[in-house]
Protein backbone atom coordinates (compact mmCIF):
# COMPACT_ATOMS: atom_id res chain seq x y z
CA UNK A 1 0.00 0.00 0.00
CA UNK A 2 1.13 3.25 -0.64
CA UNK A 3 1.55 5.60 1.94
CA UNK A 4 1.30 9.01 0.80
CA UNK A 5 2.25 12.06 3.09
CA UNK A 6 -0.82 12.38 4.99
CA UNK A 7 -0.54 14.10 8.55
CA UNK A 8 -0.48 12.08 12.09
CA UNK A 9 -2.33 8.95 12.35
CA UNK A 10 -3.82 8.82 8.93
CA UNK A 11 -0.54 6.35 8.07
CA UNK A 12 -1.76 3.90 5.68
CA UNK A 13 -5.65 5.61 4.73
CA UNK A 14 -6.68 5.87 1.43
CA UNK A 15 -9.72 7.45 0.14
CA UNK A 16 -12.34 4.81 -0.25
CA UNK A 17 -12.40 4.75 -4.30
CA UNK A 18 -15.57 5.43 -6.32
CA UNK A 19 -16.55 2.69 -8.10
CA UNK A 20 -18.48 2.50 -10.90
CA UNK A 21 -22.04 1.47 -10.84
CA UNK A 22 -23.10 -0.16 -14.02
CA UNK A 23 -26.36 -2.50 -13.15
CA UNK A 24 -25.21 -5.25 -16.33
CA UNK A 25 -22.01 -6.22 -14.76
CA UNK A 26 -20.49 -10.19 -15.07
CA UNK A 27 -21.75 -11.99 -12.16
CA UNK A 28 -18.73 -12.97 -10.11
CA UNK A 29 -17.27 -16.23 -10.24
CA UNK A 30 -18.71 -18.95 -8.40
CA UNK A 31 -17.74 -19.77 -4.75
CA UNK A 32 -14.00 -20.87 -4.24
CA UNK A 33 -14.38 -23.72 -2.01
CA UNK A 34 -12.14 -23.84 1.35
CA UNK A 35 -11.42 -20.33 2.05
CA UNK A 36 -13.92 -17.79 4.23
CA UNK A 37 -17.14 -16.53 2.91
CA UNK A 38 -15.56 -13.58 4.30
CA UNK A 39 -11.82 -12.57 4.97
CA UNK A 40 -11.15 -9.38 7.16
CA UNK A 41 -7.47 -8.65 6.30
CA UNK A 42 -5.92 -6.08 8.97
CA UNK A 43 -9.39 -3.96 8.12
CA UNK A 44 -9.52 -0.18 9.35
CA UNK A 45 -11.83 2.80 8.89
CA UNK A 46 -12.54 6.41 9.06
CA UNK A 47 -14.67 9.10 9.02
CA UNK A 48 -12.91 11.66 8.49
CA UNK A 49 -10.02 11.70 11.28
CA UNK A 50 -12.07 10.03 13.69
CA UNK A 51 -10.75 6.54 13.67
CA UNK A 52 -14.05 3.59 14.17
CA UNK A 53 -12.19 0.91 13.35
CA UNK A 54 -9.07 -1.01 14.13
CA UNK A 55 -6.53 -3.02 12.56
CA UNK A 56 -9.45 -6.17 12.48
CA UNK A 57 -8.31 -9.26 11.16
CA UNK A 58 -10.80 -12.42 11.32
CA UNK A 59 -12.46 -14.68 9.23
CA UNK A 60 -16.14 -15.30 8.64
CA UNK A 61 -17.35 -19.02 8.15
CA UNK A 62 -19.69 -19.49 5.63
CA UNK A 63 -22.93 -20.96 5.63
CA UNK A 64 -23.29 -19.89 9.54
CA UNK A 65 -24.34 -17.08 11.77
CA UNK A 66 -21.96 -14.93 12.78
CA UNK A 67 -22.96 -12.38 15.38
CA UNK A 68 -20.79 -9.14 16.20
CA UNK A 69 -21.77 -7.66 19.51
CA UNK A 70 -19.87 -4.95 21.73
CA UNK A 71 -21.02 -1.63 23.76
CA UNK A 72 -22.48 0.92 21.54
CA UNK A 73 -20.44 2.65 19.07
CA UNK A 74 -17.73 0.23 19.08
CA UNK A 75 -17.99 -0.01 15.50
CA UNK A 76 -20.34 -2.97 14.69
CA UNK A 77 -22.42 -1.54 12.44
CA UNK A 78 -19.45 0.76 10.74
CA UNK A 79 -17.87 -2.87 10.14
CA UNK A 80 -21.56 -4.99 8.43
CA UNK A 81 -22.09 -1.23 6.25
CA UNK A 82 -18.51 -1.84 5.60
CA UNK A 83 -19.03 -5.28 3.92
CA UNK A 84 -21.30 -3.78 1.49
CA UNK A 85 -19.69 -0.36 1.22
CA UNK A 86 -22.89 1.57 2.15
CA UNK A 87 -20.91 3.70 4.56
CA UNK A 88 -19.78 5.44 0.75
CA UNK A 89 -22.73 7.46 1.22
CA UNK A 90 -20.66 9.32 3.67
CA UNK A 91 -18.63 12.01 2.95
CA UNK A 92 -15.07 11.95 3.41
CA UNK A 93 -14.87 8.06 4.49
CA UNK A 94 -11.27 6.22 4.66
CA UNK A 95 -10.25 2.78 4.95
CA UNK A 96 -7.01 0.71 5.28
CA UNK A 97 -6.85 -3.21 4.24
CA UNK A 98 -9.60 -4.96 2.87
CA UNK A 99 -12.33 -7.19 2.99
CA UNK A 100 -12.70 -10.15 0.76
CA UNK A 101 -16.25 -11.24 0.09
CA UNK A 102 -15.78 -15.16 -1.04
CA UNK A 103 -12.20 -14.24 -2.48
CA UNK A 104 -13.65 -10.95 -4.01
CA UNK A 105 -11.97 -7.55 -2.89
CA UNK A 106 -15.05 -5.10 -2.00
CA UNK A 107 -12.98 -2.21 -1.72
CA UNK A 108 -10.85 -2.40 -4.69
CA UNK A 109 -11.05 0.33 -7.57
CA UNK A 110 -12.60 -2.12 -10.13
CA UNK A 111 -15.16 -3.70 -7.75
CA UNK A 112 -18.49 -2.90 -9.18
CA UNK A 113 -20.85 -1.39 -5.87
CA UNK A 114 -24.50 -2.92 -8.13
CA UNK A 115 -22.89 -6.30 -8.52
CA UNK A 116 -21.39 -6.62 -4.56
CA UNK A 117 -24.49 -5.72 -3.04
CA UNK A 118 -26.38 -8.00 -5.23
CA UNK A 119 -23.95 -10.69 -3.46
CA UNK A 120 -24.39 -9.26 -0.28
CA UNK A 121 -27.76 -8.62 1.04
CA UNK A 122 -28.87 -5.96 4.13
CA UNK A 123 -31.71 -6.41 6.55
CA UNK A 124 -31.62 -3.14 8.69
CA UNK A 125 -32.42 -2.09 11.99
CA UNK A 126 -36.01 -1.06 11.86
CA UNK A 127 -37.76 -2.41 8.71
CA UNK A 128 -38.01 -0.09 5.81
CA UNK A 129 -40.10 -1.80 3.18
CA UNK A 130 -40.41 0.16 -0.29
CA UNK A 131 -43.95 2.01 -0.09
CA UNK A 132 -44.70 -0.39 -3.15
CA UNK A 133 -47.04 -3.78 -3.82
CA UNK A 134 -45.39 -6.35 -1.51
CA UNK A 135 -44.45 -8.30 -4.70
CA UNK A 136 -42.47 -5.64 -6.10
CA UNK A 137 -40.65 -5.15 -3.21
CA UNK A 138 -39.20 -8.49 -3.40
CA UNK A 139 -39.30 -8.74 -7.16
CA UNK A 140 -37.21 -5.39 -7.59
CA UNK A 141 -33.74 -6.89 -6.32
CA UNK A 142 -33.98 -9.51 -8.77
CA UNK A 143 -35.71 -7.60 -11.74
CA UNK A 144 -33.27 -4.70 -11.32
CA UNK A 145 -30.13 -7.23 -11.38
CA UNK A 146 -31.37 -9.58 -14.09
CA UNK A 147 -31.64 -12.35 -12.46
CA UNK A 148 -34.74 -14.16 -13.91
CA UNK A 149 -37.10 -13.44 -17.01
CA UNK A 150 -40.30 -11.64 -16.42
CA UNK A 151 -42.09 -15.29 -16.21
CA UNK A 152 -40.33 -16.65 -13.68
CA UNK A 153 -40.76 -13.68 -11.65
CA UNK A 154 -43.53 -15.10 -9.57
CA UNK A 155 -41.98 -17.93 -8.91
CA UNK A 156 -39.11 -16.43 -7.02
CA UNK A 157 -40.94 -14.04 -5.25
CA UNK A 158 -42.98 -16.97 -3.60
CA UNK A 159 -40.15 -18.53 -3.08
CA UNK A 160 -38.63 -15.68 -0.87
CA UNK A 161 -41.70 -15.27 0.58
CA UNK A 162 -41.73 -18.65 1.83
CA UNK A 163 -38.20 -18.51 2.48
CA UNK A 164 -38.94 -15.52 5.13
CA UNK A 165 -42.01 -16.98 6.34
CA UNK A 166 -44.08 -14.92 5.19
CA UNK A 167 -46.06 -16.56 2.35
CA UNK A 168 -48.92 -17.62 3.84
CA UNK A 169 -49.13 -14.75 5.86
CA UNK A 170 -49.57 -12.59 2.42
CA UNK A 171 -50.33 -14.50 -0.44
CA UNK A 172 -53.68 -13.20 -1.04
CA UNK A 173 -52.50 -9.75 -0.83
CA UNK A 174 -49.35 -9.39 -3.13
CA UNK A 175 -51.36 -6.11 -4.70
CA UNK A 176 -51.38 -4.43 -1.34
CA UNK A 177 -48.36 -1.94 -0.07
CA UNK A 178 -45.88 -3.53 1.61
CA UNK A 179 -46.29 -0.45 4.35
CA UNK A 180 -49.46 -1.98 5.49
CA UNK A 181 -48.04 -5.12 7.26
CA UNK A 182 -47.17 -5.09 10.88
CA UNK A 183 -43.91 -4.02 11.77
CA UNK A 184 -42.71 -8.23 12.37
CA UNK A 185 -44.53 -8.84 8.71
CA UNK A 186 -42.69 -5.57 7.37
CA UNK A 187 -39.30 -7.00 8.83
CA UNK A 188 -39.74 -10.02 7.01
CA UNK A 189 -40.75 -8.69 4.12
CA UNK A 190 -37.58 -6.77 4.29
CA UNK A 191 -35.52 -10.51 4.75
CA UNK A 192 -37.46 -11.81 1.61
CA UNK A 193 -36.50 -8.50 -0.29
CA UNK A 194 -32.95 -9.71 0.31
CA UNK A 195 -33.35 -12.84 -0.69
CA UNK A 196 -34.93 -12.13 -3.80
CA UNK A 197 -31.44 -10.56 -4.91
CA UNK A 198 -30.21 -14.16 -4.24
CA UNK A 199 -27.17 -13.05 -2.53
CA UNK A 200 -24.23 -15.35 -0.71
CA UNK A 201 -23.84 -13.33 2.26
CA UNK A 202 -26.71 -11.57 4.50
CA UNK A 203 -26.64 -8.69 6.77
CA UNK A 204 -28.00 -7.85 9.40
CA UNK A 205 -27.96 -5.05 11.46
CA UNK A 206 -29.89 -5.28 14.92
CA UNK A 207 -32.82 -6.84 12.87
CA UNK A 208 -34.77 -7.47 16.12
CA UNK A 209 -34.42 -4.06 17.86
CA UNK A 210 -37.59 -2.32 16.58
CA UNK A 211 -39.59 -5.80 17.04
CA UNK A 212 -41.40 -7.70 19.97
CA UNK A 213 -40.67 -10.56 21.46
CA UNK A 214 -43.26 -13.03 19.21
CA UNK A 215 -41.61 -11.32 16.05
CA UNK A 216 -38.22 -11.70 17.27
CA UNK A 217 -38.74 -15.40 17.88
CA UNK A 218 -40.09 -15.80 14.41
CA UNK A 219 -37.03 -14.10 12.93
CA UNK A 220 -34.51 -16.09 14.96
CA UNK A 221 -36.20 -19.39 13.78
CA UNK A 222 -35.81 -18.04 10.27
CA UNK A 223 -32.39 -17.11 10.42
CA UNK A 224 -31.61 -21.04 11.70
CA UNK A 225 -33.11 -22.00 8.04
CA UNK A 226 -31.33 -19.42 6.67
CA UNK A 227 -28.15 -20.58 7.69
CA UNK A 228 -28.59 -23.60 5.73
CA UNK A 229 -28.02 -21.39 2.31
CA UNK A 230 -26.97 -18.20 3.33
CA UNK A 231 -23.77 -16.74 4.76
CA UNK A 232 -25.15 -14.65 7.78
CA UNK A 233 -23.67 -11.78 9.56
CA UNK A 234 -25.61 -10.38 12.83
CA UNK A 235 -25.07 -7.00 14.79
CA UNK A 236 -27.26 -6.88 17.92
CA UNK A 237 -26.94 -5.80 21.37
CA UNK A 238 -28.59 -8.45 22.73
CA UNK A 239 -26.39 -11.14 23.99
CA UNK A 240 -29.27 -13.25 24.48
CA UNK A 241 -29.96 -13.59 21.12
CA UNK A 242 -25.95 -13.76 20.09
CA UNK A 243 -25.95 -17.21 22.16
CA UNK A 244 -29.23 -18.16 20.38
CA UNK A 245 -29.01 -17.87 16.88
CA UNK A 246 -25.24 -17.61 16.01
CA UNK A 247 -22.10 -19.85 15.85
CA UNK A 248 -19.27 -17.67 15.88
CA UNK A 249 -19.17 -14.22 18.16
CA UNK A 250 -16.95 -11.69 17.87
CA UNK A 251 -16.88 -8.72 20.46
CA UNK A 252 -16.01 -5.55 19.40
CA UNK A 253 -14.59 -2.58 22.08
CA UNK A 254 -13.71 0.99 20.90
CA UNK A 255 -13.11 -0.27 17.16
CA UNK A 256 -10.94 -3.18 18.26
CA UNK A 257 -11.79 -7.27 17.81
CA UNK A 258 -11.39 -8.61 21.32
CA UNK A 259 -12.08 -11.67 20.96
CA UNK A 260 -13.54 -13.75 18.23
CA UNK A 261 -14.43 -17.57 18.93
CA UNK A 262 -16.93 -19.92 18.90
CA UNK A 263 -20.13 -18.77 20.15
CA UNK A 264 -20.20 -21.12 23.28
CA UNK A 265 -17.03 -20.56 24.12
CA UNK A 266 -17.14 -16.73 24.36
CA UNK A 267 -20.14 -17.19 26.66
CA UNK A 268 -18.73 -20.29 28.61
CA UNK A 269 -15.12 -19.19 28.82
CA UNK A 270 -14.23 -16.25 27.38
CA UNK A 271 -10.30 -15.56 26.84
CA UNK A 272 -10.79 -11.86 27.56
CA UNK A 273 -11.31 -10.19 30.74
CA UNK A 274 -12.75 -7.03 28.79
CA UNK A 275 -15.04 -9.83 26.91
CA UNK A 276 -16.56 -11.21 30.37
CA UNK A 277 -17.14 -8.19 32.01
CA UNK A 278 -19.54 -7.26 28.92
CA UNK A 279 -21.16 -10.32 28.29
CA UNK A 280 -21.69 -11.11 32.07
CA UNK A 281 -23.33 -6.77 32.48
CA UNK A 282 -20.44 -5.38 34.68
CA UNK A 283 -20.11 -2.65 31.61
CA UNK A 284 -21.37 -1.29 27.94
CA UNK B 1 -62.19 27.91 41.93
CA UNK B 2 -60.29 24.50 42.94
CA UNK B 3 -57.39 23.99 40.14
CA UNK B 4 -59.36 21.59 38.10
CA UNK B 5 -62.29 24.05 37.30
CA UNK B 6 -59.06 26.72 36.91
CA UNK B 7 -57.92 24.37 34.21
CA UNK B 8 -60.76 23.78 32.52
CA UNK B 9 -61.83 27.20 31.95
CA UNK B 10 -58.14 27.85 30.51
CA UNK B 11 -58.48 25.19 28.26
CA UNK B 12 -61.75 26.40 26.98
CA UNK B 13 -60.74 30.05 26.74
CA UNK B 14 -58.02 28.94 24.11
CA UNK B 15 -60.27 26.87 22.05
CA UNK B 16 -62.65 29.47 21.85
CA UNK B 17 -59.75 32.01 20.95
CA UNK B 18 -58.31 29.22 18.12
CA UNK B 19 -61.30 28.48 16.68
CA UNK B 20 -62.05 32.78 16.35
CA UNK B 21 -58.38 32.82 14.53
CA UNK B 22 -60.00 30.06 11.87
CA UNK B 23 -62.98 31.48 11.91
CA UNK B 24 -61.12 35.40 11.48
CA UNK B 25 -58.93 33.37 8.88
CA UNK B 26 -61.83 31.93 6.65
CA UNK B 27 -64.51 35.13 6.91
CA UNK B 28 -62.92 36.69 4.16
CA UNK B 29 -62.57 34.24 1.74
CA UNK B 30 -65.91 33.38 2.55
CA UNK B 31 -67.00 36.86 1.79
CA UNK B 32 -64.69 37.26 -1.35
CA UNK B 33 -66.84 33.92 -2.38
CA UNK B 34 -70.38 35.26 -1.52
CA UNK B 35 -69.14 38.88 -3.29
CA UNK B 36 -68.58 37.16 -6.59
CA UNK B 37 -71.31 35.03 -6.58
CA UNK B 38 -73.96 37.44 -5.84
CA UNK B 39 -72.38 40.38 -8.16
CA UNK B 40 -70.79 37.68 -10.84
CA UNK B 41 -73.09 34.52 -11.10
CA UNK B 42 -76.18 37.10 -12.43
CA UNK B 43 -73.86 37.19 -16.09
CA UNK B 44 -72.65 34.06 -16.07
CA UNK B 45 -74.64 32.38 -19.16
CA UNK B 46 -74.03 29.79 -22.00
CA UNK B 47 -72.93 32.36 -23.68
CA UNK B 48 -70.75 33.84 -21.40
CA UNK B 49 -68.14 30.93 -21.25
CA UNK B 50 -68.60 30.16 -25.79
CA UNK B 51 -68.27 33.77 -27.00
CA UNK B 52 -66.06 36.61 -27.52
CA UNK B 53 -66.74 39.77 -26.19
CA UNK B 54 -69.31 41.96 -27.93
CA UNK B 55 -68.48 45.60 -29.10
CA UNK B 56 -68.02 47.84 -26.37
CA UNK B 57 -71.62 49.60 -25.51
CA UNK B 58 -73.35 46.45 -26.46
CA UNK B 59 -74.38 43.44 -24.49
CA UNK B 60 -74.15 40.16 -24.41
CA UNK B 61 -70.62 38.46 -25.48
CA UNK B 62 -68.64 35.94 -23.27
CA UNK B 63 -64.97 35.53 -22.51
CA UNK B 64 -63.64 32.39 -24.02
CA UNK B 65 -60.95 34.17 -25.38
CA UNK B 66 -59.60 35.07 -22.03
CA UNK B 67 -60.83 31.66 -20.78
CA UNK B 68 -58.82 29.64 -23.53
CA UNK B 69 -55.94 32.32 -23.20
CA UNK B 70 -55.36 32.10 -19.32
CA UNK B 71 -55.06 27.92 -20.37
CA UNK B 72 -52.91 28.24 -22.93
CA UNK B 73 -50.19 30.56 -21.24
CA UNK B 74 -50.26 28.45 -17.70
CA UNK B 75 -50.32 25.41 -19.26
CA UNK B 76 -47.52 26.45 -21.65
CA UNK B 77 -45.53 28.05 -18.31
CA UNK B 78 -46.06 24.48 -17.01
CA UNK B 79 -44.01 23.07 -19.86
CA UNK B 80 -41.53 25.16 -18.95
CA UNK B 81 -41.44 25.71 -15.26
CA UNK B 82 -42.54 22.04 -14.06
CA UNK B 83 -39.57 20.14 -15.46
CA UNK B 84 -37.23 22.65 -14.53
CA UNK B 85 -38.54 23.41 -10.96
CA UNK B 86 -38.90 19.80 -10.10
CA UNK B 87 -35.38 18.41 -11.93
CA UNK B 88 -34.02 21.49 -9.65
CA UNK B 89 -35.14 20.54 -6.55
CA UNK B 90 -34.24 16.40 -6.86
CA UNK B 91 -30.82 17.99 -7.68
CA UNK B 92 -30.77 20.40 -4.78
CA UNK B 93 -32.50 17.78 -2.12
CA UNK B 94 -29.88 14.90 -3.51
CA UNK B 95 -26.62 17.07 -3.63
CA UNK B 96 -27.13 18.92 -0.67
CA UNK B 97 -23.75 19.84 -0.26
CA UNK B 98 -22.79 21.05 -3.78
CA UNK B 99 -21.79 24.40 -3.92
CA UNK B 100 -24.21 24.73 -6.60
CA UNK B 101 -26.86 23.28 -4.65
CA UNK B 102 -26.26 26.23 -2.51
CA UNK B 103 -26.38 28.88 -4.69
CA UNK B 104 -29.38 27.70 -6.25
CA UNK B 105 -31.36 27.46 -3.29
CA UNK B 106 -30.46 31.05 -2.34
CA UNK B 107 -31.79 32.05 -5.96
CA UNK B 108 -35.07 30.53 -5.55
CA UNK B 109 -35.59 32.03 -2.03
CA UNK B 110 -35.07 35.21 -3.37
CA UNK B 111 -37.25 35.04 -6.73
CA UNK B 112 -39.73 33.26 -4.28
CA UNK B 113 -39.58 37.09 -2.59
CA UNK B 114 -39.31 38.95 -6.08
CA UNK B 115 -42.81 40.92 -6.76
CA UNK B 116 -44.39 39.91 -9.88
CA UNK B 117 -44.26 42.96 -11.54
CA UNK B 118 -40.50 43.23 -11.48
CA UNK B 119 -40.64 39.46 -13.24
CA UNK B 120 -43.14 40.65 -15.70
CA UNK B 121 -40.84 43.93 -16.04
CA UNK B 122 -37.79 41.31 -16.63
CA UNK B 123 -39.85 39.57 -19.40
CA UNK B 124 -40.88 42.81 -21.04
CA UNK B 125 -37.12 43.70 -21.43
CA UNK B 126 -35.59 40.72 -22.56
CA UNK B 127 -38.61 38.83 -24.48
CA UNK B 128 -41.30 41.32 -25.27
CA UNK B 129 -38.73 44.40 -26.62
CA UNK B 130 -35.79 42.13 -28.07
CA UNK B 131 -38.69 40.87 -30.13
CA UNK B 132 -40.55 43.94 -30.59
CA UNK B 133 -44.21 42.80 -29.61
CA UNK B 134 -46.10 41.12 -27.41
CA UNK B 135 -46.89 37.34 -27.18
CA UNK B 136 -48.29 34.82 -24.94
CA UNK B 137 -45.37 33.06 -24.82
CA UNK B 138 -43.29 36.21 -23.18
CA UNK B 139 -45.87 35.64 -20.72
CA UNK B 140 -45.74 32.01 -20.13
CA UNK B 141 -42.01 32.72 -19.95
CA UNK B 142 -42.66 34.90 -16.92
CA UNK B 143 -45.47 32.91 -15.23
CA UNK B 144 -42.66 30.48 -15.47
CA UNK B 145 -39.95 32.20 -13.84
CA UNK B 146 -42.27 32.71 -10.38
CA UNK B 147 -42.98 28.97 -10.74
CA UNK B 148 -40.16 27.59 -11.25
CA UNK B 149 -38.31 28.88 -7.51
CA UNK B 150 -41.64 27.79 -5.39
CA UNK B 151 -41.59 24.19 -7.20
CA UNK B 152 -38.23 23.95 -6.64
CA UNK B 153 -38.50 24.55 -2.75
CA UNK B 154 -41.36 21.96 -2.32
CA UNK B 155 -39.90 19.24 -4.17
CA UNK B 156 -36.55 19.98 -2.08
CA UNK B 157 -38.38 19.90 0.84
CA UNK B 158 -40.47 16.85 0.49
CA UNK B 159 -37.72 15.07 -0.97
CA UNK B 160 -36.28 15.66 2.07
CA UNK B 161 -38.54 13.88 4.25
CA UNK B 162 -37.99 10.62 2.47
CA UNK B 163 -36.69 8.16 5.59
CA UNK B 164 -32.94 7.76 4.50
CA UNK B 165 -33.58 4.31 5.43
CA UNK B 166 -35.78 3.79 2.44
CA UNK B 167 -32.91 5.01 -0.01
CA UNK B 168 -30.30 2.87 2.07
CA UNK B 169 -32.91 -0.20 1.45
CA UNK B 170 -32.57 1.00 -2.49
CA UNK B 171 -28.67 1.33 -2.45
CA UNK B 172 -28.48 -1.86 -0.57
CA UNK B 173 -30.18 -3.98 -2.79
CA UNK B 174 -27.74 -2.79 -5.73
CA UNK B 175 -29.57 0.14 -6.84
CA UNK B 176 -27.54 2.95 -8.45
CA UNK B 177 -27.52 6.44 -6.91
CA UNK B 178 -29.75 8.10 -9.76
CA UNK B 179 -32.08 5.10 -9.97
CA UNK B 180 -32.39 5.46 -6.02
CA UNK B 181 -33.24 8.97 -6.61
CA UNK B 182 -35.86 8.70 -9.17
CA UNK B 183 -37.37 4.89 -8.33
CA UNK B 184 -37.67 5.00 -4.92
CA UNK B 185 -37.09 8.34 -3.69
CA UNK B 186 -39.21 10.82 -5.78
CA UNK B 187 -41.73 8.15 -6.02
CA UNK B 188 -42.30 8.26 -2.43
CA UNK B 189 -42.70 12.04 -3.01
CA UNK B 190 -44.95 12.37 -5.63
CA UNK B 191 -47.76 12.93 -4.65
CA UNK B 192 -46.48 15.49 -2.31
CA UNK B 193 -44.74 17.02 -5.70
CA UNK B 194 -48.05 17.49 -7.87
CA UNK B 195 -49.77 18.57 -5.27
CA UNK B 196 -46.74 21.59 -4.85
CA UNK B 197 -47.21 22.46 -8.37
CA UNK B 198 -50.65 22.08 -8.23
CA UNK B 199 -50.53 24.86 -5.52
CA UNK B 200 -47.99 26.99 -7.82
CA UNK B 201 -50.36 26.30 -11.00
CA UNK B 202 -53.08 27.78 -8.47
CA UNK B 203 -51.07 30.85 -7.98
CA UNK B 204 -49.58 31.58 -11.23
CA UNK B 205 -53.13 31.06 -12.72
CA UNK B 206 -54.09 34.44 -11.40
CA UNK B 207 -51.39 36.69 -11.34
CA UNK B 208 -52.31 39.97 -13.37
CA UNK B 209 -49.28 42.10 -13.56
CA UNK B 210 -46.48 39.86 -15.27
CA UNK B 211 -49.22 39.40 -18.13
CA UNK B 212 -49.40 43.42 -18.43
CA UNK B 213 -46.00 43.78 -20.06
CA UNK B 214 -46.54 40.39 -21.84
CA UNK B 215 -49.52 38.64 -22.81
CA UNK B 216 -50.67 42.38 -23.17
CA UNK B 217 -54.71 40.74 -23.57
CA UNK B 218 -56.64 40.77 -26.80
CA UNK B 219 -60.50 41.37 -27.37
CA UNK B 220 -60.57 37.76 -29.89
CA UNK B 221 -59.55 34.37 -29.49
CA UNK B 222 -56.36 33.32 -30.58
CA UNK B 223 -54.42 30.43 -30.34
CA UNK B 224 -51.15 31.48 -31.57
CA UNK B 225 -48.58 31.95 -29.14
CA UNK B 226 -46.23 34.68 -30.10
CA UNK B 227 -49.14 37.02 -30.57
CA UNK B 228 -50.74 39.39 -27.50
CA UNK B 229 -53.28 36.94 -26.03
CA UNK B 230 -56.36 37.33 -23.61
CA UNK B 231 -56.23 35.77 -19.89
CA UNK B 232 -58.65 36.21 -17.37
CA UNK B 233 -56.87 38.47 -14.98
CA UNK B 234 -56.59 40.71 -17.65
CA UNK B 235 -59.97 40.67 -18.63
CA UNK B 236 -61.27 41.03 -15.32
CA UNK B 237 -58.16 44.42 -14.88
CA UNK B 238 -59.75 45.45 -18.44
CA UNK B 239 -63.41 45.34 -17.44
CA UNK B 240 -62.91 46.46 -14.13
CA UNK B 241 -61.09 49.49 -14.86
CA UNK B 242 -63.18 50.27 -18.19
CA UNK B 243 -65.89 52.76 -18.21
CA UNK B 244 -69.39 50.43 -19.32
CA UNK B 245 -72.00 49.28 -16.57
CA UNK B 246 -71.70 46.14 -18.70
CA UNK B 247 -68.04 45.89 -18.50
CA UNK B 248 -67.85 45.57 -14.67
CA UNK B 249 -70.85 43.24 -14.42
CA UNK B 250 -68.45 41.54 -16.95
CA UNK B 251 -65.23 41.33 -14.89
CA UNK B 252 -67.44 40.62 -12.00
CA UNK B 253 -68.57 37.29 -13.62
CA UNK B 254 -64.75 36.72 -14.69
CA UNK B 255 -63.29 36.71 -11.80
CA UNK B 256 -66.17 34.03 -10.65
CA UNK B 257 -64.77 32.55 -13.93
CA UNK B 258 -60.94 32.24 -12.56
CA UNK B 259 -61.74 30.96 -9.04
CA UNK B 260 -64.06 28.34 -10.31
CA UNK B 261 -60.90 27.15 -13.26
CA UNK B 262 -58.46 27.34 -10.44
CA UNK B 263 -61.25 25.21 -7.94
CA UNK B 264 -62.08 22.88 -10.60
CA UNK B 265 -57.84 22.30 -11.05
CA UNK B 266 -56.95 21.64 -7.66
CA UNK B 267 -60.10 19.28 -7.60
CA UNK B 268 -59.61 17.33 -10.16
CA UNK B 269 -55.59 16.62 -9.63
CA UNK B 270 -56.15 15.71 -6.25
CA UNK B 271 -58.60 13.15 -7.22
CA UNK B 272 -56.51 12.18 -9.63
CA UNK B 273 -53.87 11.43 -6.99
CA UNK B 274 -56.01 9.81 -5.21
CA UNK B 275 -56.78 7.34 -7.26
CA UNK B 276 -53.30 6.99 -9.11
CA UNK B 277 -50.73 6.78 -6.22
CA UNK B 278 -52.99 4.70 -2.91
CA UNK B 279 -50.29 2.36 -2.76
CA UNK B 280 -47.74 5.67 -1.94
CA UNK B 281 -50.80 7.41 0.68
Amino acid sequence: MTTTATPRAQQGFVPTPRATLTPRAPVPAPTQRGAPAIDVRDFGFAYGKREVLKNLSFSIERKAVTAIIGPSGCGKSTFLRSINRLNDLIPGVKHRGDILVEGTSVFAPSTDLVALRQRVGMVFQRPNPFPKKIFDNVAYGPTLNRLVTRRDLPDLVERCLRQAALWDEVKDRLEESGTGLSGGQQQRLCIARALGNQPEVLLMDEPCSALDPIATQRVEELMFELKKDYTIVIVTHNMQQAARVSDYTGFFDRGELIEFDETERIFTKPKHERTEAYITGRFG
Amino acid sequence: MNRRTLRRAFSNLMVGLMMGAVVAALLPLIFILLNLVVKGAGSLSFAFFTQTPAPAGETGGGVVHAIAGTLMIVGMACLIGLPVGIAAGIYCAEYPTSRLTWVTRFVADVLNGTPSIVVGVFAWTWIVATQKHFSALAGSAALAMLMIPMVLRTTEELIKLVPNSLREAALALGYPRWRTSLGIVVRTTLPGIVTGSLLAVARIAGETAPLLFTALGSQYLSYNLNQPMAALPLTVFTYATGPYEEWHQNAWAAALVLILVVFVLSIGARLAIRRGFDLNG
